[in-house]
């Protein structure tokens, strides 16, 4: 048994703190992605979060400049950038689209000249490259304590609007006409969001914490036929791909003789994988015909010869 | 104001939409238990029609009263009901929806609750399939368990959009049949509209013929007259009665009628 453990978990896996520290970051940053994210993937949201995902590493980047805690740089401006989309006020999808594409712009400029400060002032590119795409082995113990309430505020606020923002997710009339404040709810759910896509960001990087929203719920809604069991397969997938990816980040040292492929690289890949083996599953099982309603062919080809 | 039996009650009221003129003075209440068929042509104003009782539009002119209660004690079934495969949602999650939707938290299982979206399920004959995803419903399937989400509160009134297009005859007939038992049992009134009055002509109490932004309002054989809707339309029209159907046709050679029939494909669809 121990042999078999020490086969597939390279030594010194569960004395490390930094492994720790990362499995319980990315852990609750996976939770709340994963539950958060069946909400954005139904309502047709994912650009939208892909979109606070970028501006809130303004907020990265501005943290890393002032040299506090990026956690609350990513949560500053990716609020700020959830409020200020929901509050334009959009007669059609494809302005709201327009609305987004124009503050992810706006914000990854503004990323850009951050990071450039960040390189001359301090003269490493270390920063560019963690807030984009993370470094969860290097994330300070010290920041637990924050991210662990954000993911509690996050999974509070999921399960106070838990009714009101699925029946206005499927349709906003049905909704309004219950009473539902159908444009406070959408406000609400984008700000949990934001939520979410910060605690992401600082475990895979703000780019990639798409990958940790979506990507699991798009599973999970490929699975499940009631919601409450989408939210709750989203979340264990999204902690096992959080978990495997940081195993086979740490095994991967060995492998490649002490340089390692970054956790949030084996992450994705892990969910990529997950993707694509259940939508093939899917696919194929509806690629097979009824048996009753199966022709012939062989047979009529047999008459036809004969 | 409202008198005692009248559950809705819309006076001389107008409607514009982005500043252009959409319904003109229409004029009619509903009764406790009534059914009202809301027929006109596509653009001829029912979906704003009902928005407005809704309160999602207000009236430029003239007032929309409902008994006490108000929007809440209001049952609502959209025409555009798109609905994504994916959803994670089976037919009784919708219908449960209907009843505490609005409320905050998650609702925790209870008996009580169960046993009356499984009441209504049974109501509206969706139970086979109460626990299929609503994506992978047809189209009559999907009409039921929405008219099951909209009379689980048990409003007074009932409003659906379209219910019948894109059926065949026979979910149509059973829908009908359906909506006309369900308000008798529950003493809703029912404010349906379509574009074809014909599937409705034994259940309707009352219409209200929508044309040109105005209503011609009242019992059927009161409006759906020659002369009422010649008036309604502004040229001559004839009301024909033939097997048991009605066909609204413009008279042949009438210049502005032939234009008016091309918006009008329900009124082209009923001449051979
Ligand atoms: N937002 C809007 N601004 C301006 N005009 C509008 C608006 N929405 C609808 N209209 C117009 O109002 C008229 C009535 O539209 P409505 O949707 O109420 O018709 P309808 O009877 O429900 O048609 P259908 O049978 O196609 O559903 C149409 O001519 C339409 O073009
Ligand atoms: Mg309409």
């Amino acid at each position: 048994m121990t042999t078999l453990l020490s086969l597939v978990v390279a030594p010194g896996f569960f004395a490390s703190e930094p492994v720790r520290t990362a499995a319980v970051i990315g852990g609750a940053a996976a939770i709340v992605s994963g539950v958060v994210g069946v909400f954005t993937v139904i309502r047709g949201q994912s650009f939208a979060g892909h979109a606070l995902a970028d501006v809130s590493s303004a907020g990265g980047a501005g943290a890393f400049l002032l040299g506090i805690n990026p956690l609350s740089g990513f949560l500053l401006m990716g609020v700020l950038a959830a409020t200020s989309m929901e509050l334009v006020r959009v007669d059609r999808p494809s302005e709201r689209d327009l609305v987004t594409g124009i503050v992810t712009g706006a914000g990854l400029g503004v990323a850009a000249l951050l990071l450039y400060l960040n390189v001359t002032t301090s003269s490493t590119t270390g920063a560019a490259v963690t807030i984009m795409f993370g470094s969860m082995f290097t994330i300070s113990a010290s920041i637990v304590p924050l991210a662990i309430a954000v993911g509690l505020a996050a999974l509070s606020a999921m399960g106070v609007l838990y009714r009101p923002l699925l029946l206005s997710s499927l349709d906003p009339n049905l909704a309004a006409v219950q009473g539902v404040p159908v444009r406070l709810i959408g406000l609400l759910h984008l700000i949990v969001v934001a939520l979410a896509v910060a605690l992401s960001a600082i475990t895979v990087g703000a780019i990639l914490s798409t990958a940790l929203l979506i990507g699991p719920a798009a599973i999970a809604l490929n699975l499940a036929k009631r919601p409450s069991v989408a939210i709750f397969l989203a979340a264990v997938i999204g902690v096992a791909a959080t978990w495997g990816g940081i195993l086979l980040a740490y095994d991967s040292y060995e492998w490649t003789g002490g340089h390692g492929w970054p956790v949030s690289f084996c992450i994705v890949a892990l969910i990529f994988a997950a993707y694509v083996v259940v939508a093939e599953i899917r696919l194929g099982s509806r690629r097979q015909p009824e048996p009753g309603l199966k022709p012939r062919p062989r047979e009529g080809r047999a008459t036809t010869a004969g | 104001m409202l008198t005692r039996s009248e559950v809705l009650a819309v006076r001389q009221a107008s409607v514009s939409l982005s500043g252009h003129p959409i319904l003109k003075d229409i004029d009619f209440a509903l009764n406790a238990g009534e059914f009202c068929g809301l027929i006109g042509a596509n653009g001829s104003g029912k979906t704003t029609l009902l928005r407005t009782v809704l309160g999602f539009v207000m009236p430029t002119s003239g007032s929309v009263t409902m008994e006490a209660g108000g929007r809440a004690s209001i049952g609502y079934v959209p025409q555009k009901f798109i609905l994504d495969p994916y959803m994670p949602m089976r037919a009784r999650d919708l219908v449960a929806l209907g009843l505490d939707g609005n409320r905050l938290g998650v609702p925790l299982p209870s008996r009580g609750r169960r046993r009356k979206v499984d009441e209504m399920l049974e109501a509206v004959e969706a139970t086979p399939f109460a626990d299929q995803r609503i994506g992978s419903l047809s189209g009559g399937q999907q009409q039921r368990v929405l008219i099951a989400h909209a009379l689980i509160r048990r409003p007074r009134l009932l409003l659906l959009d379209e219910p019948l297009a894109n059926l065949d005859i026979r979910s149509v007939a059973g829908i009908v049949a359906l909506l006309r038992r369900v308000s008798r049992e529950l003493q809703t009134t029912v404010l349906l509209s379509a574009h074809d009055m014909n599937p409705l002509l034994s259940v309707m109490d009352r219409i209200v013929y929508l044309a040109h932004g105005r209503a011609a309002t009242g019992a059927i054989d009161a409006v759906v007259r020659t002369e009422v809707l010649s008036r309604l339309y502004g040229y001559h029209i004839d009301v024909v009665r033939v097997h048991g159907r009605v066909l609204v046709v413009a008279a042949e050679g009438e210049g502005d009628a032939q234009t008016a029939i091309q918006r009008d494909p329900v009124h082209v669809a009923q001449v051979p």
